[in-house]
């Protein structure tokens, strides 16, 4: 018989932790691709962050560094800084690298580091329970803004727009996985950002954006519809900074 | 041939002959000369001279490239050094091998840019969370900040565990001749077959420090705890001037105990028999050496560049035997030896304090 799916080698057998109709599945699914296709599952060190995604090194069958709350980019500064040949990621999700870690996302991109971040958005601190993120629309209810969020607790952080104006980050794109149609856009984001990394261009950012099912207290169909409607209108989307020949990046 | 030398200029190169390629920091007096020598010879070296952020980034670059199985360092002082307190938790936990050199200042807050000692307890009591201890080693003179540079690298590969060289203001900016390379003698070292650097070959590492459950966390604690048994046992180390004949004796470490060999000819010249106990480690402390001492001496005085901090672990060892006093300057002054002879006979032979 014919195999039309298998397993990514990119991923280890172990069964995900994530919740029903979580995208963390299709995001790892597709990164684990990505390392099988280009080859290089032995040649990359992810970065693991604090969340959801904190204990995706059971997952990924890449060697994986912990890092604490907001420092993936700047462990895997420090891991490529050590070992240049190697391809260095960081998992991360909004509160990790928006908030927490922002300078060290900022720097990083600043500095140009050949490392690429995975910026997986779903607009809350999922793993705490459903808590206020720097990505939390405005008007929506979390944990920590029991009334939904207004102005007084600031507006949502578009980072990867913010991103495309530094000039060390090579590649910046915004996908979003609520569709087969977008899934394979997110994968070949992904793909980009990793061979701008093998090229040695620069810093290379994917935002994703996710749902969160368990804490915005709705279906994960449900779910998927409330990123197009909600979250689709207010973050720029797109590939919002692609590489020059000679590196660095324009818009 | 003997060369005069900066001691921070003089850490950073020792951290070069011991293989450091990496360093990762952010400049903060009175430590900067260490990314400075770093910025201009790492290069030279084949390695990076990495201007971090920020100290919570730094700590964080070394965690990375420690766990990558790198040899990697940072030099701060005080006030950076609390920015590292999160990482340097982390970095135990996690068992990733490094350096950090802590050249104190006056605090707290922003304090002051003069020498102090008053990191004692967030170096020797865990400044981070958690129940932890990194090794921490103070040398007293530029040549031995050299040769306990490099063998600080070795401990961190044998123990897997960060090592930090505690550092006063005045030692990281006094210049003395030194030579390398010194007393260093390379030790073997275990294979970092557990580092996160590409799994070609081999299963994969995954270098974190958290658990799911809580007997698994308990299991980690109760294994760092034998480890730490292990340093405790091993690597005491301490320097004692004087002590044979002694009927008293001070305490301390790096400048304050060269203040205070000072003070020990003053009161020696005047007949009094006092020497000094230098504890080299403060972390593990040299408790067994200082308690061989304990049935002959009459009277213990701890100087220190702080409030006291170090007295407290000295009381720990006496343990109410003898009286123990203390003496210390703050906010980045040095006491005078004729200060440290007044506050002796004060306390000690006038019996003006009790253990």
């Amino acid at each position: 018989m014919k195999t039309v799916f298998a397993k990514t080698t990119g991923l280890t057998d172990r069964v995900f932790h994530y919740c029903p109709g979580c995208t963390h599945g299709i995001i790892h699914r597709l990164i684990g691709e990505i390392l099988e296709e280009m080859e290089i599952i032995g040649q990359t060190v992810g970065v693991a962050p604090v969340g959801c995604a904190g204990f995706c090194e059971n997952y990924f069958a890449c060697d994986i560094i912990g890092a604490a709350h907001g420092r993936a980019v700047a462990a895997a500064t420090g891991a490529k800084r050590a070992r240049p040949d190697r391809i260095v990621f960081t998992y991360q999700g909004d509160g990790d690298g928006a908030s927490i870690g922002l300078a060290e996302t900022i720097s990083a991109a600043a500095r140009g580091e050949k490392l690429t971040s995975i910026f997986v958005n779903n607009a809350i601190y999922g793993m705490t329970g459903g808590q206020m993120a720097p990505t939390t629309l405005l008007g929506m209810k979390t944990a920590t803004s029991p009334y939904g969020r207004d102005e007084s607790m600031g507006y949502p952080l578009d980072l990867p727009k913010l991103l495309a104006q530094v000039k060390g980050a090579a590649y910046v794109a915004s996908v979003s996985v609520d569709s087969p149609q977008a899934v394979r856009e997110a994968k070949k984001a992904l793909k980009k950002a990793f061979q701008v990394q093998v090229d040695g261009l620069g810093y290379s950012f994917v935002s994703i954006l996710s749902t969160c099912p368990t804490n915005w207290g709705v279906t994960p169909v449900e779910a998927l519809e409330w990123v197009r409607d909600k979250m689709k209108p207010y973050f720029t989307l797109g590939e919002l900074k692609v590489p020059t020949v000679e590196g660095g990046g324009k818009e | 041939m003997a060369i005069l030398m900066k001691g921070n200029e003089a850490i950073a190169e020792a951290a070069i002959q011991a293989g450091c390629r990496l360093f990762c920091g952010y400049p903060i007096t009175p430590s900067t000369e260490i990314p400075e020598y770093m910025a201009k010879k790492m290069k030279k070296a084949g390695g990076t001279y990495l201007q971090a952020e920020s100290e919570v980034a730094a700590i964080y670059m070394v965690y990375g490239a420690g766990a990558a199985g790198a040899r990697v360092m940072s030099g701060t002082s005080s006030p950076g050094f609390s920015l590292m307190q999160e990482g340097l938790s982390y970095l135990f936990a996690a068992e990733i091998p490094c350096v950090i050199a802590d050249v104190m200042r006056g605090g707290p807050g922003l304090g002051g840019l003069g020498p102090t000692q008053a990191d004692y307890f967030q170096l020797t009591k865990g400044g981070g969370h958690g129940d932890y201890h990194p090794i921490v080693l103070a040398p007293a003179t530029v040549q031995e900040m050299i040769d306990l540079t490099k063998e600080a690298f070795d401990l961190a590969d044998i123990y897997r565990n960060p090592v930090i060289l505690a550092v006063d203001g005045i030692l990281g900016q006094m210049m003395e001749p030194v030579e390398f390379p010194g007393k260093y003698e390379a030790k073997v070292l275990p294979a970092k077959t557990w580092a996160a650097d590409g799994c070609e070959g081999r299963p994969k590492n995954n270098v974190i420090s958290y658990y799911l459950s809580s007997e698994a966390g308990e299991a980690d604690n109760l294994r760092w705890g034998k480890k730490m048994a292990q340093m405790q046992a091993a690597e005491q180390r301490f320097a004692e001037l004087s002590l044979d004949d002694a009927e008293y004796a001070f305490v301390a470490f790096g400048t304050s105990s060269r203040i205070t060999e000072t003070a020990i000819d003053m009161l020696r010249s005047e007949g009094v028999k006092v020497g000094l106990f230098r504890p080299i480690s403060l972390w593990p402390f040299p408790a067994d050496g200082l308690l061989k001492r304990v049935p002959q001496i009459k009277g213990w005085m701890s100087i220190e560049l702080s409030a006291g901090q170090m007295v407290q672990d000295v009381r720990l060892v006496v343990n109410g035997r003898a009286p123990v006093g203390f003496y210390g300057r703050q906010g980045g002054m040095t006491p005078e030896p004729e200060e440290i002879v007044a506050a002796f006979k004060t306390q000690i032979l006038k019996g003006g304090v009790r253990g």
